[in-house]
């Protein structure tokens, strides 16, 4: 039984989805973070909403919108012929929304706390707004990226009702570790549920130690 | 001239203000505080919402209260900001460096610097953007006493030395006086009033301009030293000040406030104060129901007196009066 397989499914998982999140949570965050519009709490919770709801309510919707005759499920088939459902690329998407908060949030955060004078003094020094948010606001909010990055790679990699709805379990496909131990669980393979959960718990401790490190380094420049 | 046209409405307070300034020298913006003098800034500088142009398209120089130097760039990362996106490189980055004397400091992180050495790297780094003109909200005054005195030199080197035109916000007449060349007095959002600060600060129907705000400023040239004082000469009359003032032939500010002049009819033949001058009662003013703010000519410059109106009353102070005026202390700008 190969252990290997299922962790670098999953750690393909968090890594196409964390790179993604990076991209579509920065711009929400960001303006979560400026906007003074009315419609800014019903977006923070529709964000938010990953946390509160059970995985299992999330994959169900997921795998409606998701599935061949979803709203972007067909849309997904018509322009490349296949299912998003039980997928690699169905988990990345429905990945995506489940730890769309915990990339958004940190980095929300660390945005808000940017005092707005350096911002204002970036703009009458010759800045545009895209400027000054890669020269100023992203380099003194690194500690929401970081923490933004490692918290959706995390979150994703420990991922089970959204993948279990979603994905299924297809080997090399959709078997991510989560499902595997739950796999060897079932058929009372502990020994191999044992390796899997302490390669797991060991990366978990590994990728937060790594993450308080930087982030005390950042913290003390 | 450059014509600053600017209105805005916001909960409690309205600005609405349409004043030619001069392209050259400092103008000062002087009101109490609620007045609007930042918000004029801030609309000139398009930080305000709702007026056009981008920030970032302006090309004006803004020196905060707070230096607000960007903490993860060196002093010369932060200096060098401005200038690689000006548009123009009419400044030259070594003689302002030198002016502001920051050579020192350049590869430094600003977390390391005094306030008053962060405020000077903020100067360079506005200026070094090339701008058409530079907006300075209260630079000194985040700053205490001390501090205050060992930058103000560096202004006064800015305001002989740099062609660039600066508008300077704020509520300290005393540095207004000495820096400024024109002086626009903001009331409630409204200009109040516009002209030479020589001409503005000798007004005496301001009331922003009474109280410890009310005096006049004058250029004399020190030409005489004598028991640790020196002269200075002004049109057709002189001032003994404590101190010893280069004599380099060139004219200095002085500042004479109101209420260190007071008037007598006749000259006091026995009195401790050094200098008393033959003036001419111009105007006579109450500011309120106890004092008075009297303008006398002496030669071609004016004076302020603060006065009692019961003073004015008992020694019946009429426009054309020949007077004494008693001048007990003068604030000279080294």
């Amino acid at each position: 039984m190969n252990i290997f397989g299922p962790m670098w499914l999953s750690i393909q998982l968090a890594f196409f989805t964390t790179a993604i999140l990076l991209v579509i949570g920065t711009p929400i965050a960001w303006w979560l973070s400026q906007t003074r519009a009315r419609l800014k709490p019903a977006v923070q919770a529709i964000v938010a909403m990953p946390i509160v709801l059970p995985p299992t309510v999330l994959g169900f919707y997921l795998l409606i919108l998701l599935g061949p005759d979803g709203a972007i499920g067909s849309w997904w088939v018509q322009l490349t012929g296949s299912a998003l459902t039980f997928s690699f690329t169905g988990l990345v998407v429905a990945s995506c929304i489940y730890s769309l908060p915990f990339a958004v949030q940190p980095m929300q955060n660390a945005f808000e706390s940017l005092p707005r004078k350096y911002l204002e003094r970036a703009w009458t020094l010759g800045a545009s707004r895209l400027d000054a948010f890669f020269t100023i606001a992203a380099p003194l909010s690194l500690r929401g990226f970081i923490s933004g990055i490692v918290l959706s790679f995390a979150h994703t990699l420990g991922e089970f009702g959204v993948v279990l709805m979603v994905g299924g379990n297809i080997p090399g496909e959709t078997r991510v570790i989560s499902i595997a131990i739950y796999d060897h669980v079932e058929s009372l393979n502990y020994a191999a549920a044992h390796r899997m959960s302490l390669l797991l718990v060991g990366f978990a401790f590994v990728v937060l130690v790594t993450m308080f490190v930087l982030n005390r380094r950042w913290g003390e420049r | 001239m450059i014509r600053l046209r600017h209105k805005l409405r916001k909960e409690n307070f309205a600005l609405d203000v349409d004043v030619e300034v001069p392209d050259t020298g400092i103008t000062g913006i002087f009101g109490e505080s609620g007045s609007g003098k930042t918000t004029l800034l801030r609309c000139i500088a398009g930080l305000e919402q709702g007026d056009g142009l981008p920030v970032h398209k302006r090309n004006v120089g803004y020196v905060f209260q707070e230096p607000g130097l960007f903490p993860h760039l060196s002093v010369r990362g932060n200096i060098e900001y401005g200038a690689r996106r000006a548009r123009t490189h009419r400044v030259e980055s070594v003689p302002v460096v030198e002016m502001l004397g920051i050579g020192n400091l350049l590869d430094r992180k600003p977390d390391s610097l005094s306030g008053g050495e962060a405020q000077r790297v903020a100067i360079a780094a506005a200026l070094l953007r090339s701008p058409d003109l530079v907006l300075m909200d209260e630079p000194l005054a985040s700053l205490d006493r001390k501090r205050k005195d060992e930058l103000l030199p560096y202004f006064d080197r800015l305001h002989d030395e740099l062609s660039v035109p600066v508008v300077y916000v704020s509520h300290d007449i005393e540095e207004i006086s000495r820096l400024c060349d024109h002086l626009v007095l903001l009331e409630g959002g409204k200009v109040a009033a516009s002209g030479n600060l020589f001409d503005v600060v000798s007004r005496v129907d301001m009331p922003v301009l009474s109280g410890r705000n009310a005096g006049v400023v004058l250029w004399a040239t020190p030409m005489d030293h004598e028991d640790g004082l020196t002269r200075f000469d002004f049109g057709d009359g002189n001032i003994w000040v404590p101190g010893t003032f280069e004599k380099r032939g060139n004219p200095l500010r002085l500042r004479i406030a109101a209420s260190d002049v007071s008037i007598a009819r006749d000259r006091p033949t026995s009195s401790t104060i050094l200098n008393i001058l033959r003036a001419t009662i111009d105007e006579v003013h109450a500011v309120n129901t106890a004092t008075a703010l009297v303008r006398l000519g002496v030669g071609n410059q004016s004076l302020l007196a603060q006065v009692t109106n019961r003073s004015v009353s008992r020694l019946e102070l009429r426009p054309g009066d020949q007077v004494f005026a008693q001048i007990k202390s003068v604030t000279v700008r080294h």
